[in-house]
């Protein structure tokens, strides 16, 4: 029998609501006891969390692993290892790897990779149609049945409308979420970052807000014609937001996440032409941020999630159009949440855990995100104070493609435990 | 961004001031050739190399740089993407690692990716001059018309200049915003309206925007007729078969300037279809005037980046 027990840390588990300084004593893998001074018998490991908050494990809604088919920039291990690292035990995979996730056979294929060499839980995401080409429909019973937990072709957005409701009905029956990357591709076309001023300045050409608004619109109105649950991947525009609101307001379900990226740094910040600002959807505008930074606290946006992107040097090493879109964001996604929702005083911590624990696992419907006792132990442990710097050159992600390297933070994960293994520590501990 | 004259060669017109602008322009007129004589070879640049390296195809504009260069006394190379193994799939990075590797004096760059000499200016020790990023900044472009205008016109402050065509797709006009603004020149900028961004009104002081090519040229003390780049439209973004007729600058137009207007062109000029021949080829046209001062802003510019 293993045993661990988790010793005077602030424990914030928004899905009961507690937030005070308590023992977590983890048995077999299962939180066995949450109280106050729990007797630790002898030979039992012990981790002194003082000063530190003890909240369910993370969890990331959405990371590209990019296993199988491109493992020079990621692997589920690596991948996995990012995660931990970044204080997520949980993380869910979008489907756009080579061969694509759309049938049983590479869902099985990821899921027996992650039971052999991941280190955090991993739930993969099916495509939506064969090959993301947006036409035919993929394999989406037999793939939730191989344990996809959602539906999307995030990055390829499906723009047949006809499609997109097909496959809002296949969803809703199998009662799993689709998740759309919202981007109309006419409009979108041949952008390379927001339009707006910054992309006219510098000569770019421009992906306008509309491209998302557009979309949104579009599988708003679908999902209340079929009743699915909808959810909108890394929003960024204003108006989009206001959208899922609305839509919540009429009761429809719908959910939205939001990445550190779009809520932290905008388009006249990027450092002119560096490809580790490229991503999609664009960094938009102050008013953007303004507006995702109070849909985070109103409601309107259920989780924060990464995007994780990686891409191999050589492929950011170009010029800013022909580089691939997207960046890695594990390690960061905390730092930047307190920085920017915290610190700022727009959240509490209990609404910031919540980002990350029981309102993303209930958008996946994921059994995770919680620190009931009887719940598998997966716990993230994070201080809140201490100052440290973010050197992705250490990073156990194989790619490096980040706006964040060398940036000072204050507050980050400490401790990432899975099934009540430690599997990440920080250093200097 | 810092000012990204020294030592890091000319990347735009955008991050330079207003005071480097007029020394540069100050030095230029130095090197215009006295009316009537043939120029002298000078050796201020004695010794030095410099590289053309044009990713996209330009004759006046390399032509230009090359002429700069040897009259200055420098070494030059001109490469051209076909047939260098840039177009055997070599990256940017690493083609200027190699060509940086033989130690030029400077590089002379043109690409068809908006920042490319940005980019690469963070990795490589030789200073870079733009000769035309994509859809940014063409600065050399800039710089040889305020020189031009100048010539004629004695100052920049206080005019009117029109651009009109695609402006959206050029670097000339942002080039020429960046400066003309910086002066103090009144700006209007005139197209269609797909190609017209309104942003362009927000990125720099004293910037108008219309649609009517009438409104544009009629208190302009400058008409500057870009050129209508077929090979930027990544989609329909205007007819094309009615352009000539809305936008094209032909004689009759030139009733309805001012008596005195100047004509440009960056050039190459399409005849036909952003101007006509006559006006092209009237008094008013300043065309071969910035041809023959290209050659002696690109001249203070290598003389700039080089010194010592």
């Amino acid at each position: 029998m293993s045993r661990l027990l988790i010793r005077n840390g602030r424990v914030i588990d928004p899905s009961s609501g507690t937030d005070r300084v308590y023992d977590v004593a983890v048995e077999d893998g299962i939180i066995r006891q949450v109280g106050l001074d729990i007797a630790g018998a002898g030979g039992i490991e012990q981790f002194d969390a003082t000063g530190m908050v003890v909240a369910p494990g993370f969890v990331d809604i959405h990371v590209h692993l990019r296993e199988p088919g491109f493992e020079h920039a990621e692997t589920i291990e690596s991948g996995s290892r990012a995660a931990a690292a970044g204080g997520f035990t949980s993380i869910c995979c979008m489907p756009n790897t080579q061969p694509v996730n759309d049938n049983a056979t590479v869902t099985n294929y990821i899921r027996a990779q992650a039971e052999r060499y991941a280190v955090v839980n991993v739930y993969p995401i099916g495509a939506i149609t064969k090959n993301s080409a947006g036409e035919e429909l993929s394999a989406i019973a037999s793939m939730k049945q191989a344990g996809a937990v959602a539906i999307s072709d995030d990055g390829r957005p499906v723009m047949n409308a006809r499609v997109v409701r097909r496959a809002m009905e296949f969803a809703r029956a199998l009662d799993i979420p689709l998740v759309e990357h919202c981007e109309d591709l006419h409009l979108s076309a041949g952008g390379d970052m927001h339009e707006g001023l910054e992309s006219t300045r510098l000569g770019l050409r421009g992906i306008p807000r509309s491209s998302e608004d557009v979309m949104v619109a579009r599988d708003l109105i679908l999902a209340e014609l079929t009743g699915c649950r909808y959810h909108v991947a890394h929003i960024s525009s204003h108006l989009s937001v206001e959208m899922v609101r609305f839509a919540k307001s009429r009761g429809l379900r719908v959910t939205a996440e939001s990445t550190p990226h779009h809520f932290t740094i905008a388009d006249r910040d990027m450092l002119p032409y560096d490809s580790n600002y490229k991503m999609k959807p664009p960094l938009r505008e102050a008013c953007d941020i303004q507006a995702v930074v109070e849909g985070l606290t109103d409601g309107t946006i259920d989780a924060i999630a990464t995007d994780h992107a990686p891409h191999p040097g050589a492929e950011k090493m170009q010029e800013f159009e022909r580089c691939p879109f997207g960046v890695i964001g594990l390690e960061t996604a905390l730092p930047l949440s307190l920085e920017h929702l915290y610190y700022t005083g727009r959240m509490n911590l209990t609404q910031l855990v919540a980002l990350f624990t029981n309102r993303p696992a209930a958008v996946m419907s994921l059994p995770r995100g919680t620190l009931r006792e009887g719940a598998v132990a997966d716990i993230t442990i994070f201080g809140t104070d201490h100052e440290w710097t973010y050197d992705v050159n250490r990073s156990p992600s194989k790619s490096r493609n980040t706006p964040f390297h060398g940036r000072k933070f204050r507050g980050g994960p400490v401790a990432t435990i899975v099934g009540g293994k430690i599997v990440w520590k920080l250093e200097l501990l | 961004m810092s000012a990204e004259m020294t030592p890091k060669g000319l990347l735009d017109i955008e991050s330079l001031t207003r005071s480097d602008i007029e020394v540069i322009l100050e030095r230029s007129k130095e090197f215009q050739p006295p009316r009537g004589e043939t120029f002298r070879r000078l050796d201020i640049l004695r010794g030095r190399t410099v590289v053309n390296l044009f990713f996209e195809s330009s004759t006046r504009t390399r032509t230009s740089f090359e002429i700069a260069a040897k009259r200055l006394g420098a070494d030059v190379l001109s490469i051209t993407a076909a047939g260098s193994s840039i177009s055997k799939g070599e990256s940017l990075v690493d083609t200027l690692n190699t060509l940086g590797a033989m130690r030029p004096d400077a590089i002379v760059m043109r690409h068809s990716a908006s920042g490319a000499p940005h980019f690469l200016s963070r990795y490589l020790p030789v200073p870079i001059v733009n000769a035309g990023d994509g859809t940014h900044e063409h600065p050399t472009q800039a710089l040889l018309d305020a020189l031009t205008i100048t010539d004629r016109r004695g100052r920049l402050e206080g005019l009117r200049v029109a651009i009109i065509g695609d402006i959206a797709h050029s670097r000339v006009a942002r080039s020429n915003v960046f400066l003309l603004s910086k002066f103090g020149v009144q700006i209007v900028l005139c197209g269609p309206a797909s190609l017209l961004p309104r942003e362009m009104a927000k990125i720099a002081p004293g910037v108008e925007l219309t649609g009517d090519m009438v409104e544009a040229i009629r208190d302009a003390d400058v008409i500057m007729m870009l050129r209508v780049q077929l090979e930027r439209q990544y989609e329909a973004a205007f007819p094309a078969n009615e352009y000539f007729q809305f936008f094209g600058l032909r004689l009759e137009h030139m009733e309805q300037a001012k008596p005195d207007v100047m004509v440009m062109h960056p050039g190459p000029i399409n005849r036909g279809r952003e101007i006509s021949s006559e006006v092209a080829d009237s008094q008013r046209s300043a065309i071969l005037n910035q041809v023959e001062n290209g050659i002696a802003v690109r001249m203070a510019v290598l003389e700039r980046v080089l010194a010592r």
